[in-house]
């Protein structure tokens, strides 16, 4: 069973980055007349597996429980959804854990480049912070911060499930009201869209390593564009096709100057990017993001080939029934598509709006998204040759 | 209360998973073969497995295991380089390839009508590659690009090559499946090709296919494909040095400006599971789960957690699926206020007490109902159970022992968890690690 929650951490009130996450990591740590210890012993009994997460801008939810013991587990799962306990103990206790990561996060090169790609994208809006909070913040929080977390973040009204498994569909209904039917019915509105605030250039930041780590982007495009399948199929053909995209060959099996380079599409609720990473020794990073560029520029000016037209639909037509390989996956897919709007019947014509893609289509859109001079660069070692802009 | 949730629910083809249902067979040239059926999606999972990993290295070539793995996507007498990845693609399917201690796996996933094709390529390329200097020198860039990504900016990573080349005082385990830098930045062709020509050979392989499959199609894809692939007379047996007689305890202190807090580690030398024998890897499930499971039932999660504030974060494994002596830890990174010492002497104490103590018959039962459960929970993971098949057999392990192992682990006593404790817990086959940001965090 999937269960998901929209807004999440994008819910924070002023003053208080970091509740909503300290409250997701708390749904696990009692309920009604149990604590944290005996609700462990309880979900242990049961053999049934509980996940409790923050992101951005959902509250993510995963159960998984045997049929022998539908009922009990269920049971559980709604006490952990409509009483959680938060003793102040388990704040505390979870509160450390939060503050750990905090602190191993200040230095690992991966977290110091995003947080300082998305302070610089998104400023003040949510995206803008890490969702952990910082020090500061998650050690201001409490408990009433984490009771208003959690009327704000587990309402009715943004509430998506899929189930998947040993249950028939007139099982589900009944389900689902006793299970989240308890819950508030409606919670605040999200935050508002953000426009990408970032402009072209590379800022440096000095981090004693062998290694530097790059995160780089632009603006992107919506979910619900009509141009959303050619820019997928560009981004593949461009970074996320594995070994296949122009960016692995050109920068890895060419030149050896990474061990993996990625590109992704990013669309999220309130704000889109075109986003990807590298990583390469501090005396070869320069040449990396100087490739880098050249193929999104390439990319944009000449666009595709018939033949890697060809082939991305070939693959992404081929690897999309292979997901559907597990309750698991299928409960997340489903999942995932309610939240983006997506109807049942997608999973049938999906491959269709593959198919659909033109090659005049895919480098106009190739022209319109990918813009080299607007890629901002994150860097996060001692790269040699490579010096902030402006 | 009406169902208001009704409408928003998406009726889907629900899986129902069975009983995990496996065919082996031997092809006539020594390769072995196993056939995982699971026919809820038209997916299917191939993978060869090498019976040969890091471990099994000339000394001074540590890493060319796992830069020959790199080097099987170039190109071989009938595929240009590049090329079997690209075909695996333009199919729609995704491909990688793993390298550990005691075996190298290469797999595909591709839609089940499409094996053939896969078979045909991962034979091919069995014995035929064909490698250029230029292929050797840009992939040990990449591979030295990926040490330097994956060990060299990780200060967790440095320190676990440290201590496992201080638990291991004679055996290959001591050495990074990677390669320690120095002598992978020295690989050359008449190393790597030596290693392939020794080792990859049907003899040496296990295949195993799971997914949308008729075993007997699979075994007939089989024989046509790798069955025509000459044994290898001179396959080397699986020699290994062993480790001597452990008559010391040893201490590291690991300091790297990159650690956010310190934590400790301690290891000890652990029996594996071996063909016939796995009582013991059973007991030591339940110990890593008695002791360091989880934060909040463990002995070390209710005492260094709850009953305590001495520590963040607390955990014991063991990993039983290893061809040669294995390795049980715990770990434990204490609370802002605990030094090292104060911290190690209190895992130290609940270890002590758990030895002193009976074991609490609940908590057995708890581990036992978990382990039958994620028997259950397997079943929807075909990929996963192609992975136990592959493991087992690399590593000493029979189908038959894959097979007896969840009725071994429900037969678990305490007092053979006491029995392998006591043996287990001997402090001079232990190592403990300290993992600081400055000298100073070491006291």
């Amino acid at each position: 069973m999937e269960i998901r929650f929209r807004g999440g951490a994008s819910l924070d009130l002023p003053g208080k980055r970091g509740a909503t996450n300290l409250m997701a990591a708390l749904l696990e740590e009692g309920a009604a007349d149990r604590d944290a210890q005996a609700f462990q012993t309880e979900l242990e009994r049961l053999a049934a597996r509980f996940s409790f997460r923050a992101t951005d801008d959902t509250i993510s939810i995963s159960a998984q429980f045997l049929t022998e013991n539908k009922a009990e587990a269920l049971a559980l799962l709604e006490q952990a959804l409509i009483a959680p306990r938060f003793d102040q103990a388990a704040i505390d206790r979870v509160r450390a854990q939060v503050l750990s990561g905090i602190a191993s996060d200040a230095v690992n090169p991966r977290s110091i480049a995003g947080a300082t790609f998305d302070a610089a994208a998104f400023g003040d809006h949510p995206y803008g912070t890490s969702l952990d909070g910082t020090a500061d913040s998650v050690t201001a929080l409490t408990r009433d911060d984490i009771s208003d977390a959690h009327r704000n973040a587990l309402t009715r009204d943004r509430l998506y499930v899929s189930v998947v498994g040993d249950v028939t569909v007139d099982q589900v209904g009944p389900m689902l009201d006793a299970l989240l039917g308890d819950l508030p019915a409606a919670g605040p509105p999200p935050p508002a869209n953000v426009a990408f605030g970032l402009d072209g250039g590379v800022t440096v930041i000095d981090f004693d390593n062998p290694q530097s780590f790059a995160l780089f982007g632009h603006a992107g495009m919506k979910r619900d564009d009509p141009d959303f399948f050619a820019a997928f199929i560009v981004n593949h053909v461009l970074g996320a096709g594995g070994f296949e995209s122009r960016l692995m060959t050109e920068v890895r099996e060419k030149r050896g100057l990474t061990y993996g380079i990625s590109s992704n599409l990013a669309p999220m609720f309130h704000a889109e990017m075109v986003i990807g990473s590298v990583s390469s020794s501090n005396d070869s990073i320069a040449e990396a993001i100087a490739v880098t560029r050249a193929e999104w520029a390439r990319m944009a000016t000449e666009g595709l080939t018939e033949a890697e037209l060809a082939a991305a639909k070939t693959y992404l037509t081929g690897e999309y029934p292979l997901r559907f390989d597990g309750n698991a996956s299928i409960a997340s897919i489903m999942v995932g598509m309610q939240m983006i709007d997506l109807p049942p019947e997608y999973v049938i014509n999906r491959n269709d709006f593959v198919e659909a893609v033109t090659l005049e289509d895919a480098n106009r859109v190739a022209a319109e998204l990918l813009r080299a001079d607007d890629l901002h660069f994150v860097v996060v070692g001692r790269p040699e040759g490579l010096q902030s802009t402006k | 209360m009406t169902r208001f949730f009704a409408a928003m629910i998406l009726t889907c083809l629900a899986l129902t998973a069975t009983a995990e249902d496996v065919t082996t067979y031997t092809l006539d040239n020594g390769m072995h073969v196993v056939v995982i059926e699971d026919r809820r999606a038209p997916v299917v999972v191939h993978m060869v497995w090498y019976k040969v990993g890091s471990a099994d290295e000339p000394e001074g070539q540590s890493g060319v295991a796992h830069f020959l793995e790199h080097l099987m996507f170039k190109g071989t007498d009938m595929l240009a380089p590049g090329e079997f990845s690209q075909v695996v693609a333009a199919n729609g399917g995704s491909d990688n390839a793993f390298t550990s201690f005691d075996y190298t796996g290469y797999f595909q996933r591709v839609a089940a009508d499409r094996l053939d094709l896969m078979m045909q390529m991962e034979a091919n390329r069995m014995t035929n590659l064909a490698l250029t200097p230029e292929d050797i020198s840009t992939e040990r860039r990449v591979v030295l690009e990926e040490r330097a990504q994956v060990t060299d900016s990780n200060p967790g990573a440095l320190a676990r090559e440290q201590l496992m080349a201080a638990q291991y005082q004679n055996h290959r385990y001591g050495v990074p499946i990677i390669g320690w830098q120095h002598e992978v930045a020295q690989l050359d062709m008449p190393e790597l090709t030596a290693f392939y020509e020794r080792h990859y050979a049907p003899n040496n392989a296990v295949l195993v296919v799971a997914g949308d499959v008729d075993p007997q199609d699979v075994l007939a894809l089989a024989r046509e494909y790798y069955g025509p692939i000459p044994a290898n007379a001179d396959l080397p047996a699986r020699a290994r040095p062993t480790e001597p007689p452990q008559r010391a305890e040893r201490r590291i202190t690991y300091v790297d400006p990159r650690v956010s807090q310190p934590y400790l580690v301690r290891s000890y030398l652990a029996p594996q599971r071996q063909s016939g024998a796995q009582d013991d890897a059973a007991a030591l499930v339940y110990l890593a789960e008695l002791l360091g499971g989880s934060p909040f039932t463990s002995e070390l999660g209710r005492a260094l957690q709850f009953d305590t504030q001495t520590a963040i974060y607390t955990n014991a494994s063991y990993g039983g699926m290893s061809l040669d002596a294995t390795t049980f830890s715990f770990v434990v990174l204490p609370s802002e206020a605990v030094s090292l010492p104060d911290a190690e002497a209190a895992m130290d104490d609940v270890i002590t007490a758990f030895m002193n103590n009976d074991i609490d018959p609940a908590r057995m039962e708890a581990i036992r109902t978990q382990l039958r459960a994620s028997e259950i929970y397997a079943l929807d993971d075909a990929q996963g159970l192609a992975r136990r098949y592959g493991t087992a057999l690399t590593t000493g392990l029979t189908v038959a022992d894959v097979q007896a192992w969840p009725d071994i682990l429900q037969s678990v006593t305490p007092a053979q968890i006491k029995d392998v404790a006591a043996r287990v817990f001997d402090r001079n086959s232990a190592v403990t690690g300290w993992i600081v940001a400055a000298q100073e965090d070491a006291r």
